[in-house]
């Protein structure tokens, strides 16, 4: 490239360039390249539909619960069938979707965000999003098949020990934390290295917008919370295949190990649910109140405060284990501690709707839906971190309430506010608004005719993971309630699938950006090309797209392989034209390997050392090095 | 509105060392995940520790030679390492075979000298909540021993059957990035395994 810069690229050059890369960097329709291709659009939208179904059938477990609850002495289900169920209802919501569903927004969004064009390692998102699928198809045939788990989303030993929990039911559970652990901390590496080595030209860390840095913690906090979660899973399998003694205390083992590892990763898991939405929430209220974030600094400074402190918190589910006092004080001044970064970025969107010039649209809808409903959750959080308080309501549907509303409040609300916003760049049409409204406003009433009767019955004395309860306790009427409640939020979810799928054939056409929104991936066609930009975007405000003047852009990445621009951690400078991996079908045959592996496991010990060759087999072949192009082109190879 | 170049990125390199490489943030993301794996198992050994005396139960702890034998070894096996990467980092051919195919022949030392110290344990697994979480320890640091010596074997293969390039080179101070983990990773373990029996109960 001789020319002068800076200069204006022609019609015809954008039309040759346009082509050349689609044959780089495009996936073909032939079912085999669609199983080894490694765009991260492609992968990261068959996480967030994969994760949606999981959502949806949990709903389906949740209504069937509700349906039970909804009289005294109900036997339309049984004890037996209703601990499957409402473990299964927490498991798939926390491991299947909530973690996965946010990961693969980011899957999808960062690289677009960061103004690449493929994630850090492609080949390890598509293994990571095999490897998810498969381990979330294990646990629902188990299931289906009346082997599903029975012992809670958190499993506590002695009850799922060997003892208490024989057969096969807690084993599959255990090993579906392999799965989704494996697959969700692949993505948080990825995350880390495309955020900190593949930001576009001039976005410093003091211009990443505020999602790649929800994300950027998210991501370490996984890395930090999720070892935590594998190891307690493999002591429990191994305690109950091959006769280990970790949680027995007949043999020196403690129950409350489990606890603690458990909530090391439980605990944290919760933030890194709650942070990515967030980073959705900044960037809607950004784009939808016209004024960027209020207080910037101090936004970033309190999502890595959450980071750091959700670590100190995970005692605080301990409480009613009998600790030592002056640790519980600890922790309860730890877990009120927390209030103030979240209580400092509530003030902080506040402020910036309050001085921008908000658009309600549905996507703002929800952000308001969530600020109203997490505050309520926060305010029986901070009571529930007093020891008294929670001792009373351990274990109660007051701490029924108090979950859903921060989880709901505070990850599914501004999840389905994303997905309004984001839904113009994944498909290139609009949601209806019209059915946005009637969405929102469904599932913001039902959802507190469905959770706030039981902050009541739960200090009325009705305990959690009750199959039913006599009548003449004075708990009927508020648990019809909170199913009614229930009823709407499914018909809210069910308008918003047909949304969806009418939108898809007959939604407005959204342009490139268009709401006006001010980070890169709005840069780019809706949906965006195989290659995401044709050029490097350079940007040079925190607000990269409402810098005034031309776009600027950089040139000079090959057309011809595939290459993303690597630039320093620091200052985003470029640094390095780095290859970026061809389609493969290996991640898929090492998932499938590992998925054996890890099934196997479930049936026979040996498995663990037998097992691990075939996949080890399939790595070898994945990572095996490979010339680069140019070196091949001159046939040293 | 179409864009304005204002740059050129085409004289860049397509390949570099360390921390500008993205394969090495993948390498330390990944040691920053079994890092904390090994704190926690450590932890619960502690854990585990504080409800028993004495401890071992059995009043037996691992027999020192094969896991001094192998800590020596590991401890020696940094020279070629660090000598290796220099080598590689001055993408050096000849050299950086040689010490690919040195570390091989270490990890290969390793695995069989591990493969001893299971049985010097002097516990089962299934004995008592002690012999769980040593096995536990000892096969989680295997895990990662074999898994290192694999990566160089593929290595080594590779570099004495083709020309190294830049990128290549990188790989294997990526290698040696990680081998410094998987020895050093194992001085806690073995103080935990064979010292803090002896010393501290």
């Amino acid at each position: 490239m001789s020319a002068v810069l800076p200069r204006e690229p022609g019609a015809a050059e954008i039309a040759a360039l346009d082509a050349q890369l689609e044959r780089t960097w495009g996936t073909g329709r032939g079912l085999w390249e669609r199983l080894s291709t490694v765009d991260h659009k492609i992968v990261g939208r068959r996480y967030v539909i994969t994760g949606f179904v999981f959502f949806v059938l949990a709903g389906v477990l949740a209504l069937m619960m509700r349906t039970q609850l909804m009289q005294p002495d109900s036997e339309l289900i049984g004890p037996d069938r209703y601990n499957q169920i409402f473990t299964m209802h927490g498991t798939t919501m926390m491991f299947l979707f909530a973690v996965p569903i946010m990961e693969a927004m980011a899957v999808y969004l960062v690289p677009l965000m960061c103004g690449t064009r493929n994630i850090s390692f492609p080949r390890l998102n598509a293994y990571s999003y095999w490897v998810y699928l498969f381990g979330g198809i294990m646990i629902w045939v188990a299931f289906l098949l009346n082997v599903g788990p029975e012992t809670g989303w958190f499993s506590y030993v002695p009850l799922a020990g060997p003892e208490f929990s024989p057969g096969k039911r807690t084993d599959f559970w255990a090993q579906m934390i392999t799965f989704t652990e494996v697959a969700a901390l692949a993505v948080a590496v990825e995350l880390v290295a495309t955020i900190m080595k593949q930001r576009a030209p001039g976005m410093t860390l003091s211009r990443m917008p505020l999602f790649l840095w929800s994300m950027l913690v998210t991501s370490l906090m996984i890395i930090i919370a999720m070892p935590a979660v594998m190891l307690a899973s493999s002591f429990l399998i191994s305690d109950r295949l091959v006769g280990t003694h970790f949680f027995n205390p007949v043999e020196g083992g403690d129950a409350l190990l489990w606890q603690h590892l458990f909530w090391f990763f439980g605990h944290p898991e919760v933030y890194i649910i709650f942070l990515p939405a967030l980073g959705m929430v900044s960037s809607i209220v950004t784009t939808f109140s016209r004024r960027t974030i209020f207080a910037y600094t101090l936004m970033v400074l309190a999502l890595l405060a959450t980071g750091v402190l959700a670590f100190g918190l995970w005692v605080h589910h301990m409480f009613a284990t009998g600790l030592p006092r002056l640790g519980s004080s600890f922790y309860t001044a730890a877990s009120m501690m927390i209030a103030i970064p979240s209580g400092l970025q509530i003030f902080g969107w506040i402020a910036t709707l309050w001085d921008g010039k908000p658009r309600f649209k549905s996507p703002l809808l929800f952000v308001i839906g969530f600020i109203v409903i997490f505050v309520l959750g926060g305010l029986t959080g901070v009571m529930l971190a007093a020891v008294p308080l929670d001792l009373q309501a351990h274990d109660t549907y007051f701490v029924v309430a108090h979950f859903h509303y921060v989880l709901i409040g505070g990850a599914v609300f501004p999840l389905f506010g994303a997905f309004y916003y984001w839904f113009p760049k994944f498909t290139g049409r609009l949601l209806s608004e019209r059915l946005g409204r009637w969405n929102f406003w469904l599932f913001f009433i039902g959802f507190n005719v469905t959770f706030f009767p039981m902050h009541i019955l739960g200090l009325a004395g009705m305990p959690r993971r009750v199959y039913t309860y006599p009548a003449g306790l004075g708990w009927e009427s508020l648990n019809r309630l909170s199913s009614i409640g229930a009823l709407l939020i499914g018909v809210s979810v069910l308008l918003f699938i047909i949304n969806v799928v009418r939108s898809l054939r007959a939604g407005d056409v959204a342009g490139d950006n268009p709401w006006e929104a001010s980070t890169l991936e709005w840069a780019t066609s809706s949906p965006p090309p195989p290659y995401n930009f044709m050029h490097v975007p350079v940007v040079t405000g925190r607000e990269a797209l409402w810098v005034p003047g031309p776009r600027q852009v950089m040139e000079g990445l090959s057309p011809s392989h595939r290459e993303v621009l690597c630039t320093t951690v620091l200052t985003a400078e470029p640094d390095l034209r780095q290859p970026s991996a061809m389609p493969s079908s290996w991640p898929l045959w090492a998932a499938l390997t590992t998925a054996l592996w890890f099934i196997g496991s479930i049936f026979d010990a040996r498995a663990v050392i037998w097992g691990s060759i075939p996949v080890a087999i399939c790595l070898i072949g994945w990572l095996w090095p490979t010339h680069p192009e140019p070196f091949r082109e001159r046939g040293l190879a | 509105m179409k864009p304005e170049i204002v740059g050129d990125v085409s004289s860049l390199p397509d390949a570099a060392f360390s921390h500008r490489s993205l394969i090495w943030w993948g390498v330390l993301g990944f040691i920053l995940i079994e890092g904390t794996a090994f704190l926690l198992a450590g932890g619960s050994y502690f854990f585990l520790m504080n409800h028993t005396t004495p401890w071992p139960p059995h009043r037996v702890p691992p027999d020192l030679l094969i896991g001094s034998a192998f800590t020596a070894l590991v401890i020696a096996s940094e020279l070629p390492n660090v000598w290796t990467d220099r080598v590689a980092h001055a993408e050096r051919l000849l050299p950086t075979r040689i010490g690919l195919g040195i570390m091989t022949l270490i990890g290969l030392a390793l695995l069989v000298l591990r493969w001893y110290e299971f049985q010097a344990l002097n516990v089962g697994w299934d004995d008592n909540a002690y012999g769980s979480i040593v096995w536990a320890l000892l096969a989680l640091h295997t895990v990662h021993l074999l898994t290192d010596w694999v990566d160089t074997l593929v290595l080594t293969v590779f570099a004495f059957m083709h020309d190294l390039k830049r990128t290549h080179y990188s790989d294997v101070t990526d290698n040696c990035l990680y081998w410094h983990f998987v020895a050093l990773a194992w001085l806690p373990i073995y103080a935990l395994l064979y010292w803090v029996p002896r010393m501290l109960k």
